[in-house]
């Protein structure tokens, strides 16, 4: 017991040396695994269209941010006590997670999910479907009472198809298409479904202020084009309306 | 990292695996197995700590204080170490959170827990949010040994209170009638013999723990196993500059060959080290070793 205070102690102490003298620091926690909303490249850095809007946010916002992987299952827990201040890792607007977390306005429009197939004619109704656990995709088949099969990262879900052991996975289109591109063993069903709200950044309940200042800059963004010129660019879905 | 590598789409053969093989990705990736060393080094002989702690508690004869010792082995060795894992990091880092809390901002008039949200002052939090990003590694890596240091600790505890009760009786009997006190007999006679009697069970113990190491995954820690699902998986061409398909295969192989040859290494080192114990001792391994030299 005394080793663990005196460890504390002497932790508190560290940290707060290190910190001395550095101003506010907001902490963006991403999955780091859902190409091309945001991955790892090649030089180690989390990359994508997450990175590079939350970049934009943050310089808009006055705000100065740091990037931090996280698991998908413990990105909500991780946030609610306080290990980063914003979840942005392509997380859909649910009910479910609203009771839970707020959302900022959404700043992707509701990307259609589609289904990844080792041959055209899956019928989803009577296949086993990979899906990553916690997503509205999983959701939807566990709704539907369809056979699902769940993955902690999206990359399993696709190498279950691959070899077999799911006829089909049910993600973000965004994110199957790039895959579909290059493999040619693997399809696009036809079938497409409309779940999902769009995508917003993640935001404890209690941080209303944080949560007005991002909402303030993703308008500026949406109005002045500069949201749609980075939804193109990396392929994210549809743009959103003038206003 | 080699002048070479600025367009890998034209390589081939070895030189495109240099290139692939220096990225700042497999760079992190080297970096991690360093992690799990300076996990096992500092883990080792924290644990070895709550370990010999706890036995010596387990056999006070002060009744709240042996509680304790045996309660801790128990509750410890019974629960599944995943539970542990997934709770104490949380618990921990709130609990440490909480106490800095009340010290630091005693006039504090909002609850801790509003609603979902565990909220303390700003001054409390660890490490501040404002420290850079490594304080953050190295708080959750410190988190990591706690967590392991309990667990493992339970273990050894468990142990070490074997091998003590291990040592024959007559030897304490003897330090007793040399008019030494029960504290003088403990660690004098009991810790330095006991350690024959320990070594197996350690050993195992410690093959355990470096097979444990991958569970630091699941503290956030990103470890070898993270960074080999990371690189092994299918890369498509429009985000890297090293396309590949599914890699997991090769990736993981190489860490079992890593932890195979650290197994063995230990596997080596625990033998040299129980050779070195047996001598003298009056177990059946000092006697054949006596009967050996004679």
């Amino acid at each position: 017991m005394n080793k663990l205070i005196l460890t504390t102690a002497s932790l508190a102490l560290f940290a707060s040396m290190a910190a001395a003298g550095s101003h506010s620091v907001t902490r963006l926690g991403t999955e780091g695994a859902y190409p091309p909303w945001n991955f790892i490249n090649d030089s180690g850095e989390v990359d994508g269209f997450e990175r590079e809007l939350g970049d934009q946010l943050c310089e808009r916002a006055g705000l100065t941010c740091e990037w931090v992987t996280n698991e998908w299952d413990s990105i909500i827990p991780n946030l609610v006590s306080g290990n980063y201040d914003v979840i942005i890792a392509g997380m859909s607007i649910t009910d479910e997670r609203e009771e839970v977390i707020d959302f900022s306005e959404n700043y992707t429009q509701p990307d259609p999910s589609a289904y990844l197939a080792a041959s055209p004619d899956v019928d989803p109704a009577n296949a086993v479907i990979a899906a990553q656990a916690s997503t509205i995709q999983a959701a939807f088949i566990a709704e539907k009472g369809w056979t699902l099969l769940e993955f902690a990262t999206p990359e399993e879900t696709i190498a279950a198809v691959r070899n077999g052991e799911a006829d089909a996975v049910l993600a973000d289109k965004s994110y199957l298409a790039p895959v579909a591109e290059e493999d040619s063993g693997l399809v696009m069903l036809e079938q497409e479904e409309l779940i999902g709200g769009g995508v917003g950044l993640g935001l404890r309940e209690s941080d209303g202020e944080l949560k007005a200042k991002f909402d303030a800059v993703i308008s500026e963004m949406k109005c002045d084009g500069s949201l749609n010129a980075l939804i193109e660019k990396w392929e994210i879905g549809e743009a959103f309306p003038d206003c | 990292m080699f002048s070479y590598c600025t367009d890998p789409e034209t390589l081939s053969g070895l030189s495109w695996l240099s290139c692939y093989l220096t990225t700042g990705k497999h760079m992190s990736f080297y970096w991690s197995f360093g992690t799990v060393l300076l996990l096992l080094a500092i883990t080792a002989p924290a644990a070895l700590l709550f370990g010999f702690g706890g036995a010596s508690a387990a056999r006070s004869r002060i009744a709240p204080v042996c509680w304790l010792g045996k309660g801790y082995i128990a509750v410890v060795r019974g629960v599944p170490d995943i539970a542990f894992f997934l709770f104490f990091v949380i618990a921990l880092d709130q609990g440490f959170e909480y106490l800095r809390h009340q010290w630091m901002c005693p006039d504090w008039d909002q609850p801790i827990r509003q609603g979902n949200d565990f909220i303390v002052c700003a001054q409390a939090k660890l490490p501040l949010s404002t420290s850079p990003q490594i304080w953050h590694e190295i708080y959750g890596f410190f988190l990591a040994v706690l967590t392991f240091a309990i667990v493992f600790g339970a273990f050894a505890a468990n142990v070490l209170y074997g091998a003590m009760r291990a040592v024959p009786q007559p030897q304490l009997e003897t330090a007793a009638a040399y008019g030494m006190t029960p504290r003088q007999t403990f660690w004098r006679i009991l810790v330095p013999q006991m350690w024959v009697y320990a070594l197996p069970g350690l050993g195992n113990l410690w093959m355990v723990l470096i097979k444990a190491t991958p569970l630091l995954f699941l503290l956030g820690v990103e470890d070898i196993v993270y960074w080999a699902r990371e690189l092994g998986g299918t890369k498509t061409a429009r985000f890297t500059d090293y396309p590949h398909g599914d890699w997991r295969m090769w990736y993981f192989g190489a860490l079992l060959i890593f932890y195979l040859l650290f197994t063995r290494v230990s596997e080596i080192f625990l033998d040299r080290t129980m050779k070195k114990l047996t001598h003298g001792q009056a177990t059946m391994g000092g006697e054949a070793q006596r009967k050996a030299a004679a």
